[in-house]
């Protein structure tokens, strides 16, 4: 390793690494704005200033940026030196100028890059007596406040908005002191990466609105490390919690999954677990139908009584710990147990997991697949159905510049250097959708197929990179690209829903694995523990569909956190509300299934629970309670084992902890036996302590609920997890898996998290990235497949496509408030040609009659549809009587009454004054 | 003395066309160049000319053009000529002369430096409020079209050149090469990072030349009639021939044609008749207003580079703006620095939020609310956004320069307004 000097003292380097990562590196506080680990360095702050030395001789040296300098073996800097300390303080002094010394009433107060690095700098008299600029703040929906005073001109937002997340309609506007950052006017941001600004933005101009209106500070947030449950992709959150309710979500470092960024879904789409609808106590259903709440001894007492000597079938679910699935299915049997996937998914899944365990391909993890140099996308939607994995594929398409780059010598790091060379030069991502999808416009190809389409392309692609002769141009050319390429990356499904994809994602991946040991294939799965879930499906596991044939046979149903309204057809529901059949369901909040039920037990969510998740490539990775559950509420895992207690034969009474359901879970079966290894049991300690939950300034503790009482309640205590609700303890090396925060001295804001890497941008120094459960055999998914085709249709007939929506199409994230803002109306996506044809306009609406299906959903005119398909707003209510692959007729519906624009809302400025300037 | 490019700009100038200019030796460069001399032939003979950047920073030109990759070390793909005619430097008008005056003079030289570069299309960037120069400049380009010597196969030789004249949508900053660069791609007008240079990756991240009009009207004499020649035209140790320009308050402010090396006070003396009556020179900004003030005991001092440079300011674009006796000094350059924290892209922080801090000091002191230590605010603030590295462009670091220059020649001046309200301003609070 290269060495430089710094004041004096030798430091070691990482060869092409700036000053400033090196500085960082070694545990030095160099000050910094505009440049982020994930972005590189622009050189527009200056604040990383230091001197440099041209020679031994040199005395005077002069000022460089640390970010923008290459460190070489032998280099002479100093930051100590009063030059650079002056100029240091000169730039915060004059960034001080317009800024509002808003701290008290600020939300970023607490956690402010700025404040630190003003306090680093030292920095404390102003000089400067004129007047401050003030900016006029836009409505920017409903995830993201903005307070543009507070503006240091960073350019971070842009270039993470912009550049890196691929947002058009965000940006710089003026310039000199009064450069603006925000939209051209008013409006909803439109990126899903939006909610990334509050952690990219230093200061407080970009803040969580929803956090906003519940405000606390950091240091008064009870956090703990959590997973994200929006999506398959298992990205790490840090939740904080303050006066019982879930206060916001942060980003937690992951290197291999998540890095620096989370989706909008993920970070604000956890609100539900305030929502007004959470179920607080046990309900049994009275004879008159209604619902009563009643004592949760008196609920088991009852249930006691439908278990013993009856049929019981278990339904687990997608969204539930891997914990709670199994104890169901351990407590009732494996042939008493139902995934809960639908059946449009299970099979898919099924095909899903046999694909990833006989892959010849790699698969890679979210930080793996951004080395990728050519993509290809096979049916499925990525930027909504694995949001943050379109987010690596956006840096993924770099890699031509990133080369380009490479051979002219210039840094990666060297963020704007790199674009200007690079201009729009991509790697190859070849996209095979139904639909467009919003990597459209970094896509070099891009193909709407129907998905029996899609999957006929993908065998004719492996059969041709098998060298087999076929002249399909566009088949020849993509298998040029990708054979071509040194890291080809596959990208797949379950958001078609359709098991042949897979398979020809499979064969795909198999042929280029064949040429190329790099190849990669990376599928999605649809919800946070889908993969759990189909795991432990085995050949007895019922499917839903078995299930509701066997209802009259059955005494009583246990469902787990599963609202089967959104599984089942429109018949098996009334079949299930009209059978004799015992229901005893599990869930965090009110949906038509409990409204079936004959028992509800309330179910702590994922923020006042333990469990584990298994993501998109079998990586089971463990979030943990951020807060006690309330009132009778218990993590699903306990309600089952209280259940199996009342049961004569019962197989769980040995189990008095969580690690105890782990442990037998590890003992089950093989494929999970490394689950024990996923994070530290409840023994961990570290020094002797258990990992505090609340920071070391967490205030008021004593006197948080005095206005219900004086009398101070004992601190809850955990016995589950190594995590303590508490203030005392370390958090400062334990395995990030346990860390619930990050913060360092004089580093309070999210920008600590150096501080706990083993060096700027890698692993966490104490790194345990969760575990992989399924690995491949390697043999490739050889079977041959042989599937039916839908013959040609009928004039007016159209095959339903599902469509995801990030905001929307997901069950939990649509109970919270803002999300549901979002979501918009439900609708049906057709072409401009199938527009015309049916004489409809956006906007208009539409009769989608098929099956059992006989409802009018909104028009939205998409840019590419694969002829004869339509697709539907997945996940809606409206649309649930819909399924994928149905046939369909559309007619116009001519009482159908347009939406109205949505009014925009504004800081209080009149809606005259709109088209008036900017600044005040 | 022997007028080189004003040669066919009269006193009295009426704009020429392709034929007058064709008569008077027009073009014999380029077909000389294209018949008998090689790219590598010409890049010799405008780095034995001595030829330096005319647009203020002075870098000699074909040193400049050796680093663009020529031949296999150049990826394939396009290269570029850009002339910089974005001509906003306070106090300088020579390039507008030369473009309305003589354009196919400025074309001839692009012509010939694309040649000699490699480059496959020119763009001339120029000044938005030059109605009248872009308008004949794309008459001129026109007419090059029809006769050849734009297009395809120029004048049957292998070298191809597509030219285009590309209005400024406005700002100061897009003189700067890179910020011209990236206005030119439709994107804000922020200077890049260097390196890596233009050179190397330029406009669309090719290979980009940016020289500044009289830089290339220089070109076609220097093929024309050789290095030797060009070089025996300066009176002092850089070559060739100059526009220097008077503005302020003597008799005859103007634009003149000299050879490099006159010393100033030929030019201020001679060619603009000296001070008005009544008024003395108490300084001048030699080059433009982002330049060092010299002194009346500087006038004997030659126009050349290195001569100015050794003085303690620069010879920029050779546009002197002149300070009498009457004129305050302070508001001379808080006027300057009004002007330089406008045009600030906002892009890095000592120049966005320096320059206004440093006018709001200035007009503290102007308007008769200074204080002390008002001074020891500005010399540190001339240290802070003047030093070369500490800002991303040479934008601020010019702007400093008047002030740095103002505060070591006319200290006193700054602690007269000082004085005169320290009296009866001390207590009054200023707002906040």
């Amino acid at each position: 390793m290269p060495k430089v000097l710094v004041d004096g003292q030798p430091i070691e380097v990482n060869e092409g690494e700036n000053l400033l990562e090196a500085c960082l590196n070694a545990g030095l506080d160099l000050p910094y704005f505009c440049w982020h680990p994930a972005m590189g360095s622009v050189g527009s702050c200056r604040q990383c200033a230091v001197v440099q030395y041209q020679s031994d001789e040199d005395t005077n040296g002069r000022i460089v940026m640390g970010c923008m300098t290459e460190v070489k073996e032998g280099a002479r800097f100093s930051l100590e030196t009063e030059n650079a300390v002056q100029f240091r303080e000169a730039i915060i002094e004059s960034l001080m100028l317009n800024h509002p010394h808003d701290c008290p009433v600020c939300s970023e107060g607490g956690e402010c890059h700025l404040q630190d690095m003003t306090v680093m700098v030292g920095h404390r008299d102003r000089r400067y007596t004129g007047k401050k600029n003030t900016h006029r703040n836009q409505y920017l929906g409903p995830l993201i406040n903005h307070e543009m005073n507070r503006c240091i001109t960073c350019y971070r937002c842009e270039r993470f908005y912009k550049d890196y997340a691929g947002g058009k309609d965000f940006g710089a506007q003026a310039s000199r002191d009064r450069v603006f950052f925000g939209r051209q006017t008013d409006g909803v941001l439109e990126s899903e990466f939006s909610g990334n600004l509050v952690e990219v933005c230093p200061t407080g101009v970009f803040t969580d609105k929803p956090f906003l209106a519940h405000y606390s500070r950091k240091w008064d947030l009870q956090s703990a490390p959590s997973i994200c449950t929006g999506c398959g992709v298992g990205c790490n959150t840090a939740p904080g919690e303050r006066y019982g309710r879930l206060k916001r979500i942060h980003n937690r470092y992951n290197y291999d999954i998540n890095g620096y960024f989370i989706c909008d879904r993920g970070r604000f789409g956890a609100g539900y677990v305030n929502n007004k609808e959470r179920i607080d106590y046990a309900g049994l259903r009275e004879v008159d139908g209604s619902y009563s709440a009643i004592r949760h001894e008196n609920a088991l007492a009852t249930a006691g009584q439908w278990l013993n000597d009856k049929r019981v079938v278990g339904i687990g679910s997608p969204r539930a710990s891997l914990e709670s699935n199994f104890l169901l299915k351990h407590w009732l049997g494996p042939a008493n147990f139902s995934s809960g996937l639908s059946d449009a998914e299970g099979p898919g899944m099924k095909q899903l997991i046999k694909v990833l365990s006989t892959t010849k391909a790699n698969v890679p993890s979210v930080r793996q697949m951004q080395s990728a140099d050519a993509i290809l996308i096979l049916g499925e939607d990525v930027a909504n159905t694995a949001p943050r994995i379109s987010l690596a594929l956006r840096q993924a398409v770099r890699n031509k510049s990133f080369s380009m780059a490479e051979e002219a010598g210039i840094p990666e790091w060297q963020d704007a250097a790199v674009r200007n060379l690079g201009q729009d030069e991509l790697s190859p991502l070849i996209i095979v959708t139904s639909s467009e999808s919003r990597l459209d416009n970094i896509a070099s190809h891009i193909y709407s197929l129907s998905p029996d389409a899609i999957a006929d392309f993908g065998f004719s692609l492996a059969a041709r990179l098998d060298g087999s002769d076929i002249e399909d141009e566009m088949v020849c050319g993509v298998a040029d690209i990708l054979s071509q390429a040194s890291r080809p990356l596959v990208v797949s499904g379950i958001g078609s829903f359709s098991p042949d994809i897979l398979s020809s994602a499979a064969k795909v991946a198999d042929s280029l694995s064949n040429l190329n040991k790099k190849a990669m294939l990376s599928l999605c799965v649809s919800e946070s523990n889908s993969m759990g879930v189909a795991m432990l499906s085995d050949e007895h596991t019922l499917s839903l569909a078995s299930v509701m044939e066997q209802l009259d046979d059955i005494d009583t149903l246990v469902i787990l956190e599963n609202d089967l309204s959104r599984r089942l057809d429109r018949s098996a529901l009334q079949k299930l509300s009209e059978s004799k059949v015992n229901i005893i369901a599990l869930d965090v909040i009110e949906n038509s299934t409990l409204n079936r039920a004959s028992m509800v037990l309330p179910a702590a969510s994922f923020a006042e629970s333990e469990g584990s998740l298994v993501n998109f490539e079998g990586r089971a990775q463990r979030y943990f309670p951020v807060f006690e559950p309330a009132r009778d509420r218990l993590p699903s895992w306990h309600w089952l084992i209280k259940l199996a207690s009342l049961d004569n034969d019962n197989k769980l009474s040995a189990l008095a902890c969580f690690d105890d359901v782990v442990s037998l879970l590890a003992d089950s079966d093989k494929k999970w036996e490394e689950i024990v290894k996923v994070a530290p049991g409840q023994t961990f300690r570290d020094r002797g302590q258990k990992i505090p939950r609340q920071t070391h300034r967490y205030s008021g503790r004593t006197a948080m609920n005095a206005s219900v009482s004086v009398h101070e309640p004992p601190q809850p205590k955990d016995n589950e997890t190594a995590l303590a609700y508490s203030m005392e303890g370390l958090n400062r090396d334990q395995p990030s898996t346990l860390s619930p925060y990050v913060w360092s001295p004089g580093w309070n804001s999210n920008h600590s998290v150096q501080k706990f890497q083993s060096k700027v941008d890698g692993q966490h120094k104490n790194q345990t990235p969760g575990i992989i459960l399924i690995s491949s055999n390697q043999n490739g998914f050889g079977e041959s497949v042989s599937y039916e085709r839908t013959g040609a249709l009928e004039a007016n007939n159209w095959t339903l496509i599902p469509i995801a929506c990030i905001h929307g199409s997901e069950e939990l994230s649509s109970y919270t408030k803002e999300i549901a803002e979002l979501s918009g109306n439900a609708f049906i996506a057709i072409s401009e040609d199938a527009a015309n044809a049916l004489g409809v306009l956006d906007g208009d609406g539409l009769q989608v009659i098929g099956g059992s299906a006989e409802i009018s959903l909104e028009v939205r005119v998409v840019d590419r549809m694969a002829e004869g398909c339509v697709g539907y707003s997945v996940g809606y209510e409206e649309t649930l009587s819909l399924a994928p692959g149905q046939t369909v007729r559309l007619a116009k519906d001519a009482s159908w009454i347009r939406s109205k624009p949505h009014l925009i809302a504004t800081d209080g400025a009149s809606e005259a004054s709109l088209g008036e300037s900017l600044y005040v | 003395m022997e007028r080189v490019l004003t040669r066919n700009i009269a006193d009295d100038p009426i704009p020429i066309n392709l034929a007058t200019y064709e008569a008077n030796e027009g073009y014999e460069g380029l077909k000389k160049a294209l018949t008998d001399l090689s790219p590598e032939d010409c890049e010799s003979i405008v780095k034995d000319s001595k030829l330096r950047g005319r647009g203020g920073a002075g870098f000699p030109t074909g040193m400049k053009w050796s680093f663009v990759p020529k031949g296999d070390a150049c990826t394939p793909g396009h290269k570029y000529l850009v002339c910089n005619a974005d001509e906003m430097e306070p106090g300088t008008f020579k390039d507008r002369l030369l473009m309305e005056f003589d354009p196919h003079q400025l074309i001839e030289g692009m012509i010939l430096s694309a040649y000699t570069l490699g480059a496959d299309i020119a763009y001339i960037f120029i000044r938005g409020e030059y109605v009248v120069s872009i308008e004949r400049l794309r008459e001129a380009i026109a007419e090059c079209y029809e006769k050849n010597y734009l297009g395809k196969n120029i004048l049957g030789s292998e070298f191809s050149l597509e030219m285009y004249v590309h209005p400024s949508a406005g700002r100061y900053i897009c003189g700067e090469e890179t910020a011209l660069i990236n206005a030119l791609e439709g994107k804000r007008a922020n200077p890049r990072a260097k390196p890596p240079f233009p050179q190397v990756s330029g406009l669309w991240g090719r290979p980009t030349i940016v020289n500044n009009v009289e830089t290339l009207c220089n070109i076609p004499h220097i093929i024309h009639r050789g290095a030797d020649w060009f070089r025996t035209l300066g009176r002092g140790e850089d070559s060739g021939t100059k526009l220097f320009g008077v503005s302020g308050k003597v008799k005859n402010p103007g634009c003149w044609e000299l050879p490099m090396g006159t010393p100033v006070r030929e030019i201020i003396e001679d060619c603009a008749g000296g001070m008005l009556p009544g008024l003395k020179l108490k300084g001048f900004l030699p080059g433009g207003g982002s330049t060092d003030f010299l002194t009346s005991d500087h006038l004997d001092l030659a126009m050349d580079y290195n001569v100015i440079g050794a003085a303690g300011s620069r010879m920029g674009t050779g546009t002197m703006i002149i300070l009498d006796d009457q004129t305050c000094p302070v508001g001379m350059v808080l006027n300057l620095i009004r002007f330089f924290a406008q045009e600030s892209c906002g892009f890095c922080t000592p120049c966005r939020d320096g320059l206004p801090w440093t006018r709001q000091v200035l007009e503290d002191i102007y308007n008769g609310r200074g204080r002390k230590e008002d001074l020891e605010t500005l010399a540190y603030q001339v240290k802070y956004i003047g030093g070369i590295g500490n800002t991303h462009c040479a934008l601020a670091p010019g702007a400093m320069e008047p002030l740095q220059s103002a505060l070591k020649y006319f200290y006193s001046d700054f602690e007269k307004l000082i004085e005169r309200n320290s009296g009866q301003q001390q207590n009054v609070a200023r707002g906040q």
